[in-house]
């Protein structure tokens, strides 16, 4: 399973009232470092797909829910877990280093 | 076994990669899986690199170094060194794939990381209105009020970028002289935009889970006070990315790796070190570019001689 694209009509749906903790990518087209860490987001969706779910936020497209979220800085890397945020990180960086991070909601 | 790693692949690592190719060593470049190309990735025009009397995109030269080096037959790979034992013989990359390479030549070409302030809440706050990277984030700041901290070339460069989006900027600098190019200064000074605020440190981050503002400190008068801001911008400098040798190599007193006179060599035989890891002073596309030459020169001769 890869990661598929959220909006924010389908927000609350897709991520809020998931049982499953859901990480958010908040993205752009111009975004060089967002392409880089995209296919290694992928790897993780599908390797962990039992454990989270993987979406894509497009901050171009959806700018309502970066705002709501302060997204200020991308790649963004949200984790929700019971409609509320329980861990994000910023930046692209490798595969280990995310599945490190990752660690409490993968276990 | 490879001849020569080459870790790092900004204009050094490419520039040794282009050499040592060309020398026939099939260089294995072991890029980093999310920032291949360095420092001048973030970077929009660069206008002093030799060859380009029109300018172009740093990402552009970036793809340029990376064509020649493979078209030499240079193989990189899009992954990250976690641990190196450069004492061993032959010399062990390990990647953070698990992947393990041994090579009787090792390149160092890791660069340097940008510099935090180093306050409390600086990690909290990034992406939430702190950044490192106006191309990145600037586009997120529009018709706002933002800070640039620092006073040389890529806070001028920063400052410049970021008056596209924002309403207007700030550049907050510990003296009342800039380190900056004299052209990058005069530019950043006719701009409209752009304020500078002198003698000023940033004592403090405010604002809870989005920055709201800083507090700064007078450094001459010691008088403190707070602005409201929605975004700051760091540019105060970079450190070498040395903490895969720290432990294996010597380095100098500002923790660059030690290298012989104007060679490339390390306290290592056979590990060669070039660009921006080595050098505190020049940092630019186009000595780093030659650093890397000379570390693929003295690569060369090594393995020659070995």
């Amino acid at each position: 399973m890869g990661t598929k694209n959220v909006t924010t009509a389908s927000f609350q749906a897709d991520v809020l009232d998931n049982p499953k903790p859901v990480m958010v990518d908040f993205w752009a087209e111009w975004c060089g470092p967002c392409r880089m860490v995209s296919p290694i987001l992928d790897e993780i969706a599908t390797e962990y797909s039992d454990k989270i779910e993987i979406v894509k936020v497009n901050v171009d497209e959806e700018p309502e829910l970066a705002m709501k979220y302060g997204v200020t800085g991308i790649p963004m890397m949200a984790v929700f877990q019971g409609g509320a945020i329980a861990k994000q990180m910023v930046g692209a960086r490798p595969k280990n280093a995310i599945v490190e991070d990752l660690a409490s909601f993968l276990a | 076994m490879r001849e020569v790693i080459i870790i790092g692949s900004g204009p050094a690592g490419y520039t040794a990669a282009i050499y040592a190719a060309r020398a026939g060593l099939k260089p294995l470049m072991i890029a980093s899986s999310v920032e291949p190309g360095g420092e001048l990735m973030k970077t929009t025009e660069v206008e002093n690199f030799p060859g380009f009397p029109g300018g172009l995109m740093g990402p552009d030269l970036m793809a340029k170094f990376q064509e020649q080096a493979e078209s030499f037959g240079t193989e990189i790979l899009l992954q990250d060194v976690v641990e190196v034992d450069l004492k061993a013989n032959p010399k062990i990359v390990k990647c953070g794939n698990g992947e393990v390479f041994e090579a009787k030549a090792v390149i160092l070409a890791t660069g340097a990381a940008y510099r935090e302030l180093g306050l409390p809440n600086e990690k909290a706050l990034s992406g939430h209105g702190v950044s490192w990277c106006a191309t990145c984030d600037g586009f997120f700041f529009r018709e706002k009020t933002i800070a640039v901290v620092g006073g040389g070339d890529s806070a001028m460069e920063e400052a410049l970028f970021l008056t596209r989006f924002a309403s207007k900027v700030y550049v907050i600098h510990r003296r009342d002289t800039l380190k900056a190019s004299k052209i990058m200064q005069d530019r950043a000074k006719a701009n409209p935009k752009i304020e500078f605020i002198w003698n000023a440190g940033v004592e403090a981050l405010l604002g809870e889970t989005k920055l709201s503002g800083v507090k700064l400190k007078d450094t001459v008068t010691g008088q403190e006070s707070e602005m409201g801001l929605d975004g700051l911008f760091i540019a105060i400098g970079n450190d070498p990315r040395v903490w895969l040798v720290e432990n294996q190599l010597q380095l100098t007193e500002e923790k660059f790796i030690k290298v012989e006179g104007r060679s490339s060599k390390t306290t290592i035989e056979g590990v060669f070190a070039c660009g921006d890891v080595i050098d505190p002073t020049y940092r630019q596309a186009i000595t780093a570019a030659g650093s890397g030459c000379v570390a693929a020169l003295d690569a060369e001769h090594y393995i020659s001689s070995h």
